[in-house]
């Protein structure tokens, strides 16, 4: 489980996060919604170390993780698909795998061949460098990359970003079997909420960098008042 | 064509040696987008170090060994005791700091070995070999330069194409944020990155040294040559770097032994522009999407 307890942090004068708590429950996916500029990015980059918090902390077991380097988080299990750019564009497909494949699961071929079976596009492009894939297979590199790590925590940013309707829908679904099969704890952050919340346990809206509210997927969906003012549909 | 092949043959056994500086500049480069102005007195240091020993009586290769191993550890207490702290700061301070240690390494070689010329040896000999009963210009230190260096660039290629720590080294160098969240100690990997360019730049400055005579300053000059040979080979490859150090050699050879040695350093930096002009990403550069 992550726990999130009054995580505070800013950006020289601007306080992109201000006193957010929430618990990400382990086997569960919480998605985190909120209009841009709401605090969604800096509150999983400061998960992850990228950004140290002013205040508060993040636990994940014993750990707490905002005193934890960024380097050491995925051999806790923690791992990270930033927004956009995660692909490294001066390697090949699959060195970029095989990066993800180097910490702590020490994953070999056959796990690198369960990706490309996952991800067939990836198999066809493995050898080329990955600036010359498109934005929606750049997407799926970075997650079967961050997959690769064998994380027990995984914090998306934006996953679907770019992505054509069916592979959302292939991502949505491998994230659901996962979290049920292997109890995986998932932190979604999604500019779509309708899609998101179709296939979270639960979620927490940010409004300029403050939790609003939180609840299960469902209550956040049936809420209309809180989907017109917050979540856009 | 007699002076065709010995201008062809002193230029790439020069080539070899600007490219080997050339080496040492991309690997910093790439890794930390610093260009490395102190690796010439680096290289000069651990020269100094091989000729004590030579001096004392040791083998030549004791020597050799001792200055690579030297390089390597300078190399790698510079990134962790100077550069690591510039990290986040302005380039400006990476370039002055690198200059700064360039004029303290010197003072501090003139005070502890001497400020007068000392002569260094060169294993394999330095008379041309001998086809029918012309001598050519090609010795066997020429031979011993351009081999090492051959060998060094495989042994890079190696290293970086097909072992984990290469691939976590380019990683660092390419995307530091995202290998720090993939687990890789972007650290060390700097580190390691300093050290072994320090390895390759002590390799260039026991093969200038050899046959020559060792002087605080003796490097200095090759720095010009070795930043001409990087920017050719685009700056950020080192099979670039390898081949703008040979393009380089042949040409300013080329130069002295067809129009005059004095013009040698001004057809340096004609070549520097004209590259700079008509193509700034190298020699080789794809034309790729830079990153915004
Ligand atoms: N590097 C930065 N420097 C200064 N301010 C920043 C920086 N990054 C973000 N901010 C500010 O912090 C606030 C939160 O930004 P953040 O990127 O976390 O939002 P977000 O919820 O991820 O938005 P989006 O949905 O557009 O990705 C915004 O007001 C933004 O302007
Ligand atoms: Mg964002």
């Amino acid at each position: 489980m992550l726990t999130v307890d009054d995580l505070t942090a800013s950006y020289g004068p601007v306080t992109a996060l201000d006193g957010v708590s929430f618990e990400a429950p382990r086997g569960e996916i919480t998605a985190v919604l909120g209009a841009n500029g709401a605090g969604k990015t800096t509150l999983l980059r400061t998960v992850s170390g990228l950004i140290r918090p002013t205040r508060g902390t993040a636990r994940l077991g014993e750990h707490d993780l905002t005193s934890v380097p960024t380097e050491r988080m995925a051999e806790l299990g923690l791992a990270h698909v930033p927004e956009g750019r995660g692909v490294i564009t001066e390697l090949t497909v699959e060195e970029n795998l095989r990066l993800g494949a180097l910490g702590r699961g020490r994953r070999g071929p056959a796990d690198l061949d369960r990706a490309y079976a996952l991800f067939p596009i990836l198999a066809e492009r493995r050898g080329r460098s990955a600036h010359v894939l498109s934005g929606g297979e750049r997407q799926m590199l970075v997650i079967a990359r961050a997959l690769l790590a064998a994380p027990s925590v995984l914090l998306l940013d934006e996953p679907s970003l770019g992505l054509a309707p069916r592979i959302v829908a292939q991502i949505f679904d491998l994230l659901r079997s996962l979290v049920e099969s292997d109890g995986l704890t998932v932190l979604l952050v999604e500019q779509n909420a309708r899609s998101a919340l179709s296939i979270a346990d639960r979620g927490v809206v940010l409004n300029l960098g403050r939790v609003v509210v939180r609840d299960t997927a469902a209550a956040l969906a049936g809420d209309d008042a809180l989907r017109h003012a917050y979540l856009g549909f | 064509m007699q002076q065709l092949i010995t201008t062809v043959l002193t230029g790439l056994t020069l080539g070899a040696v600007y490219a080997a500086f050339a080496l040492a500049l991309v690997l910093i480069w790439r890794a930390t987008r610093i260009v490395n102005f102190a690796q010439a007195p680096m290289a000069m240091i651990t020269t100094y170090i091989a000729l004590v020993l030579i001096d004392a009586g040791m083998s030549y290769w004791v020597g050799f060994a001792a200055a690579l191993v030297s390089g390597l550890v300078l190399g790698a207490l510079v990134e962790r005791f100077v550069i690591r702290h510039l990290t986040g700061k302005s380039e400006i301070n990476a370039v002055i700091l690198t200059l700064g240690l360039f004029i303290v390494i010197h003072a501090l070689a003139a005070l502890i070995f001497g400020a007068r010329y000392r002569s260094f040896p060169a294993p394999f000999g330095l008379r041309g070999f001998q086809v029918g009963d012309t001598t050519i210009a090609l010795t066997g230190f020429g031979v011993f330069t351009i081999l090492s260096v051959v060998g060094v660039m495989v042994l890079l290629v190696l290293l970086f194409r097909g072992t984990d720590v290469g691939l976590r080294m380019r990683a660092s160098a390419f995307n530091q944020e995202m290998a720090r969240l993939l687990g890789v100690r972007v650290g060390r990997m700097l580190t390691l990155g300093w050290a072994l360019a320090a390895v390759v730049g002590s390799l260039s400055g026991l093969l200038i040294a050899g046959g020559g005579l060792v002087h605080p300053s003796y490097m200095d000059g090759v720095v010009v040559y070795g930043f001409v040979a990087a920017v050719l080979g685009g700056l950020d490859s080192p099979p670039g770097a390898v081949a703008g150090g040979v393009i380089l050699g042949l040409s300013l050879s080329l130069v002295s032994g067809y129009v005059g040695s004095e013009l040698v350093p001004l057809a340096s930096l004609v070549i520097l522009m004209a590259v700079l002009l008509v193509r700034p990403g190298g020699l080789f550069a794809q034309v790729r999407e830079r990153r915004v």
